[in-house]
C-alpha cells in the first residue's frame, strides 16, 4: 500500500493475479467472440447461397425466357425477364434519385448553412431512411399505382423515395469535406454559387458521391417490399419499363421462396446468387471508387 | 511569460516559500533513490525523441523537469510510468528502475507500475462520474469494496487534494461541473485515493488561472513529505517555487535529416541551475535568452 | 428579404440597390432548384402520411378503437391488429436482445482492442451483412436455418416441458418458421447498423479521458467501464433505438419465415406474424376493407418508425452536442 518510507526490498511489479486479471481477459475474449459471432452466419449464407445457386447458373439461366411456371424444373427457361426488370427499374430509379439527392446535399450544405429549414431538412432526411421499404411501396402503390396502374416506372418511384435520403446524406458527407480554400479561390475569380458549385466542389467530391450513389443502388436492386405492389409479377420480358408490370430478381425470389417445388426452389437461389453477386460487384466497385479518390484528394 | 511575484493569497493559505527563505536542500540527498535512469534513449518508430538520458530521482523531493518545446521532458516523465506503452510504436532503450526495480523487465505489468506511479495531467480529466466516484474508482478497481472505508478513502484524498471543503455537500454530482483549477484538484485527489509512491505531474497548472495555479502549488509542499513528485513546467518561476531540484532539457538539432531530439543538460538543486548554472545552455534559458 | 449588410460572395459586385440582387438566371434557378431537392424530402414525408391515412381511412371508421384488438378474422370482416403490432414487438425485443451486446462488443473491440490497421477490414466484413439483401436472408432462413433451428427447438422444447414459465415460452415447435427465427434474422440484419453508430460514438471519447484511467492503474476493461462507457451511453442508446427501427420495419425476411400466424402467444417456437409481413403477404389478394386494414397497418408502422427515428437521431445529436460542449 501507501510507501511512506522506503521499501527495503524491491517491489514486485509482476503482474497482478486474480480476478482483475481474468476479468479483463475474459471480456477481451467476449469482445472478439462477437465479432466471430457474426461470421458465423454470415459465412452460412454466403456459401450456401454460391453452392446452391452455382449449379443452376448458366447462361441460359440468366438469359432464358420465359420464367416457367412453379412445377417446372430449374433447366426449364430462365431468368432473364427479372435480370432486365430490375437492371430497367433500378437504373430509372437511379437516374431519378442521385441528382435529387445530390442537389438536396449541395441544398444543405452551400445554401442552407445553420438556417432552421436546412436542419429540418437534414434532420428529416436522416429519418427518413429508416421508413420501412414497404412504407415506400404502399406510398406509391396510393399515389400512382391506383390511378395509373402497375409499372415498372412506379417500382422506380418506390426504389427512388428509398434512395433519396441515403445519397443526399452520403453526398452531404463528402460535400462537407471539401476544404473551403477551394470555394473561396472561386470566388476570388468572380464565380457565381452555382458555377463555384458545380465547377469546383462537385469534381472534388464526385469520387466520394459516386461511391456512396453506388452503395444505395446496391441497396435498391436488393429491394423487395417497394416492388410488391407496384410492379406486379410477370413472366415474360417488359422493355418498357414506364407501362405494363414488371417483375425483378429480388419479387422472384420471394416468389419462390415458399414454394415446395424443387425445381422453383432452385430457381430461387440461381437469382438469389445473381442477385448477390450484383450486389456485391456494385460495393467492391464504390470502394475502388473510394480508394482511388483518396489518393486523388491528398 | 510574466508570472506575479507573490500570488493573491487569502488568510487560510499559508505564504509559499521563497526562494531564499528555504530550508537549504541539501548537497547529498537524504532520500533513497526512487528513480535510477541510465542512458535512456526514446524512439517512436524510428524517431529519436530523446537521447541519453541519465538521473536519479529522490525519494520525497520535488524535481522539475523544464526546458523548451519539443525537448522531450513530457516524454521522459511519460516513461517513468509506462504510459508511453499506450502510443504505437514507442520503445524505450537504457535501463529504468524504479527502487530497485527495472521498470521495463519482461514480465512486469504497466498496470502494477502505474498503481505505484501516478499522474495528473495537462488539461483536467474527470470521468463523467460523481464526484465521490471519480476518486473512489481508484480504490474500487483495486478491490475495495466496503462503503465505510471508500468514505474514508474519498474524504481523505479531497482533504489532501485541499478540495474537501468545497465540495464535501455535493459529493454525488457530477465531476465534469467542476471550475478548472478545482477539476484538477479533483483529478490530484482521485491519484492520491489509490495512496501511490511518486505523482507524476505533466504541466498539471498550465490550463489554470493564477490564483488556481498557488493552490495546487501550496499543494504540492503539503503532499511532500508523503509521496516523490516530479513535474514537467514550462514556468521556470514555478520550478523555483516549488522544486527541490531541477532538470534541464534542451534540443539537439540534426541539420541533416532535420530532426530535433530531446536531451538532458544539466541537473542538480534548483537554487544551483537557477543561480550558478553549469551549462552555458542552461544559462541562457534560465536568464529568458532562450526558449 | 431584409437589407444586405454583409458581403454575400456569390452576389457579383456592382449591385447598385441591394433589393435588386442581379443574380445571374442561372444562378438562381440552380438555388430554387437546390433547394427543391432539398424540400422534397419534407413534401414525400407528408404525401406518405396523407395518401396512405385515406386509403385507409375505411378501416380506420369501421373499426374504431376496435383495430387494437385481437380480432383478425377477414372472413368475418373483423380487423383487430392487436397480434401483428404484438409480433413486430416481441420479433424486435428478441432481435435487440441478441445483436445489443454483439455489436457493443465489435464496437468496442474496434476501437480498444484492434490495432488501427486491422479495423477497417473488420468494418468491412461486418458491412457484409448488410449488403446481403432482405429476400435472400429470407430465402436462406425459410429453406435452410429454419428447419436447422426446428432440430434446435425440439431439443429445448422437450428439455423445459413443464417447467412453468421457461416451459411456455420455450416449449416444442411445429416448424422452424416462428417468432424466434425471424427475431434472430432480424439480429443479423441489424447488427452492422447498431455497431457503425456505436463505433461512431465511441470513438469520440477524448484519448486523455482513457489515458486518465490508466494512469490510475486500470485494465483495459477498467478503463472501458471508467472512460468509455460513461462517455457514449447516450450515443449508444441512440444506436440502439435506430436498430430497433430497423428491427420492426423489416419486411421481407420476417415475411418468410415467421409462420404467418396471427396469434398472440408466449410461445416463442410457434409461428406468428407482424405487421410488416402481413402486409407483405396479403395485401396483393386484398381489397375493400382488408386492403384498407392493412393499408392502415403501414400506416401505424410508419408512425412507429418515425417516432422511433426521431427519438434516436434526437438522442445521438443531443449527446454529439454535450460532448463538443464539455
Amino acid at each position: 500500500m501507501a510507501a511512506v518510507t522506503a521499501e527495503t526490498r524491491q517491489p514486485d511489479l509482476r503482474e497482478a493475479k486474480g480476478w482483475r486479471r481474468t476479468k479483463n481477459r475474459i471480456m477481451t475474449v467476449l469482445m472478439v467472440t462477437s465479432f466471430v459471432v457474426v461470421l458465423i452466419p454470415l459465412g452460412f449464407v454466403l456459401f450456401t447461397v454460391i453452392a446452391k445457386g452455382a449449379s443452376v447458373i448458366s447462361w441460359s439461366f440468366l438469359t432464358g425466357s420465359p420464367i416457367p411456371p412453379i412445377v417446372a424444373p430449374a433447366d426449364v427457361g430462365g431468368m432473364w425477364p427479372a435480370v432486365i426488370g430490375t437492371i430497367e427499374i433500378t437504373a430509372l430509379a437511379t437516374v431519378m434519385a442521385v441528382p435529387l439527392g445530390i442537389l438536396g446535399a449541395v441544398y444543405l450544405n452551400e445554401y442552407g448553412g445553420k438556417n432552421w429549414l436546412a436542419g429540418l431538412i437534414g434532420f428529416m432526411s436522416d429519418v427518413m431512411t429508416g421508413v420501412p421499404s414497404i412504407v415506400m411501396g404502399l406510398f406509391i402503390f396510393s399515389i400512382w399505382v391506383l390511378h395509373f396502374g402497375f409499372s415498372g416506372l412506379a417500382g422506380a418511384f418506390a426504389l427512388g423515395c428509398l434512395m433519396l435520403p441515403i445519397v443526399i446524406r452520403s453526398s452531404y458527407e463528402m460535400l462537407r469535406l471539401v476544404p473551403n480554400s477551394l470555394r473561396e479561390g472561386s470566388y476570388a475569380l468572380g464565380s457565381t454559387k452555382a458555377r463555384v458549385t458545380a465547377t469546383v466542389v462537385l469534381p472534388a467530391a464526385i469520387g466520394g458521391i459516386v461511391s456512396g450513389a453506388l452503395l444505395a443502388v446496391a441497396r435498391a436492386a436488393g429491394e423487395t417490399a417497394p416492388l410488391l405492389f407496384t410492379i406486379l409479377v410477370v413472366t415474360t420480358p417488359n422493355y418498357n419499363v414506364f407501362s405494363g408490370a414488371n417483375t425483378s430478381l429480388p419479387s422472384q425470389i420471394f416468389a419462390n421462396a415458399n414454394q415446395p417445388y424443387p425445381g422453383a426452389q432452385d430457381r430461387g437461389w440461381g437469382a438469389a446468387l445473381t442477385l448477390v453477386a450484383i450486389c456485391f460487384i456494385l460495393m467492391i466497385v464504390a470502394r475502388i471508387v473510394t480508394a482511388r479518390f483518396a489518393r486523388y484528394s491528398r | 511569460m510574466e508570472q506575479p511575484e507573490q500570488h493573491v493569497a487569502t488568510t487560510s493559505m499559508p505564504k509559499p516559500a521563497a526562494l531564499h527563505d528555504a530550508q537549504p536542500v541539501p548537497e547529498t540527498p537524504t532520500g533513497a533513490p526512487v528513480f535510477d535512469a541510465k542512458n535512456v534513449s526514446i524512439y517512436y518508430s524510428a524517431f529519436k525523441a530523446v537521447t541519453d538520458v541519465s538521473l536519479i530521482i529522490y525519494e520525497n523531493e520535488i524535481t522539475a523537469f523544464i526546458g523548451p518545446s519539443g525537448c522531450g521532458k513530457t516524454t521522459v516523465l511519460r516513461t517513468l510510468n509506462r504510459m508511453n506503452d499506450l502510443v504505437a510504436g514507442a520503445r524505450v532503450e537504457g535501463d529504468v528502475h524504479y527502487r530497485g526495480a527495472s521498470l521495463y523487465a519482461k514480465d512486469v505489468s504497466p498496470i502494477a507500475v502505474r498503481r505505484r506511479i501516478g499522474m495528473v495531467f495537462q488539461k483536467p480529466n474527470p470521468f463523467p462520474k460523481s464526484i465521490y466516484d471519480n476518486v473512489a474508482y481508484g480504490p474500487r478497481i483495486n478491490g475495495e469494496r466496503k462503503k465505510s472505508k471508500l468514505d474514508e478513502i474519498v474524504e481523505r484524498s479531497l482533504r489532501q487534494a485541499a478540495l474537501w471543503d468545497e465540495v464535501k455537500d455535493r459529493l454525488d454530482k457530477s465531476g465534469l461541473g467542476l471550475s478548472g483549477g478545482q477539476a484538477q484538484r479533483l483529478c490530484i485527489a482521485r491519484t492520491l485515493a489509490v495512496e501511490p509512491d511518486v505523482v507524476l505531474m505533466d504541466e498539471p497548472c498550465s490550463a489554470l488561472d493564477p490564483i488556481a495555479t498557488g493552490r495546487i502549488e501550496d499543494l504540492m509542499h503539503e503532499i511532500k513529505s508523503r509521496y516523490t513528485i516530479v513535474i514537467v513546467t514550462h514556468n521556470m518561476q514555478q520550478a523555483t517555487r516549488v522544486s527541490d531540484r531541477t532538470a534541464f532539457y534542451s534540443v539537439l538539432r540534426d541539420e541533416k535529416s532535420d530532426t530535433r531530439t530531446g536531451v538532458l543538460v544539466e541537473y542538480g538543486q534548483t537554487t544551483q541551475i537557477f543561480e550558478d548554472p553549469h551549462d552555458s545552455r542552461t544559462q541562457a534559458y534560465v536568464t529568458g535568452r532562450m526558449g | 428579404m431584409s437589407t444586405i449588410t454583409k458581403v454575400d460572395p456569390a452576389v457579383p459586385a456592382g449591385s447598385t440597390h441591394p433589393l435588386e440582387q442581379r443574380r445571374p438566371l442561372g444562378d438562381r434557378v440552380f438555388a430554387i432548384v437546390a433547394l427543391g431537392s432539398g424540400l422534397l424530402v419534407l413534401v414525400i414525408l407528408v404525401l406518405i402520411a396523407v395518401t396512405t391515412s385515406q386509403q385507409a381511412a375505411s378501416w380506420f371508421s369501421a373499426e374504431g378503437l376496435k383495430i387494437f384488438t385481437n380480432t383478425w378474422n377477414p372472413a368475418a370482416n373483423q380487423f383487430g391488429a392487436l397480434a401483428f403490432i404484438y409480433g413486430t414487438a416481441i420479433t424486435s425485443v428478441i432481435a435487440l436482445i441478441m445483436a445489443v451486446p454483439v455489436s457493443v462488443g465489435i464496437a468496442l473491440m474496434l476501437t480498444e482492442v484492434v490495432p488501427y490497421r486491422w479495423s477497417r477490414p473488420i468494418v468491412y466484413v461486418v458491412d457484409l451483412l448488410a449488403v446481403v439483401p432482405s429476400v435472400v436472408w429470407g430465402l436462406w432462413g425459410i429453406l435452410v436455418f429454419a428447419p436447422w433451428l426446428n432440430h434446435i427447438y425440439a431439443h429445448i422444447g422437450s428439455a423445459v416441458t413443464g417447467i412453468p414459465v421457461v416451459g411456455s415460452l420455450f416449449g416444442p415447435p411445429t416448424s422452424g418458421a416462428s417468432f424466434m427465427t425471424a427475431g434472430i434474422i432480424l439480429a443479423f440484419m441489424i447488427t452492422p447498423i447498431v455497431t457503425s453508430l456505436s463505433r461512431e460514438v465511441i470513438a469520440t471519447v477524448p484519448a486523455i479521458d482513457k489515458e486518465g484511467a490508466y494512469a490510475l492503474g486500470a485494465t483495459r476493461w477498467e478503463m472501458i467501464t471508467g472512460a468509455v462507457l460513461p462517455h457514449s451511453q447516450g450515443g449508444i442508446v441512440g444506436a440502439v433505438l435506430l436498430g430497433l427501427g430497423r428491427a420492426m420495419g423489416e419486411t421481407i425476411a420476417v415475411a418468410l419465415v415467421i409462420g404467418s400466424s396471427a396469434v398472440i402467444t408466449p410461445h416463442l417456437f410457434a409461428p406468428g406474424y407482424n405487421m410488416a409481413a402481413v402486409i407483405a403477404n396479403q395485401f396483393g389478394e386484398a381489397s375493400g376493407t382488408f386492403r384498407a386494414a392493412l393499408m392502415g397497418i403501414g400506416v401505424l408502422l410508419f408512425v412507429f418508425t418515425i417516432i422511433i427515428n426521431v427519438l434516436a437521431r434526437g438522442i445521438v445529436e443531443r449527446n454529439a452536442r454535450l460532448k463538443r460542449g464539455a
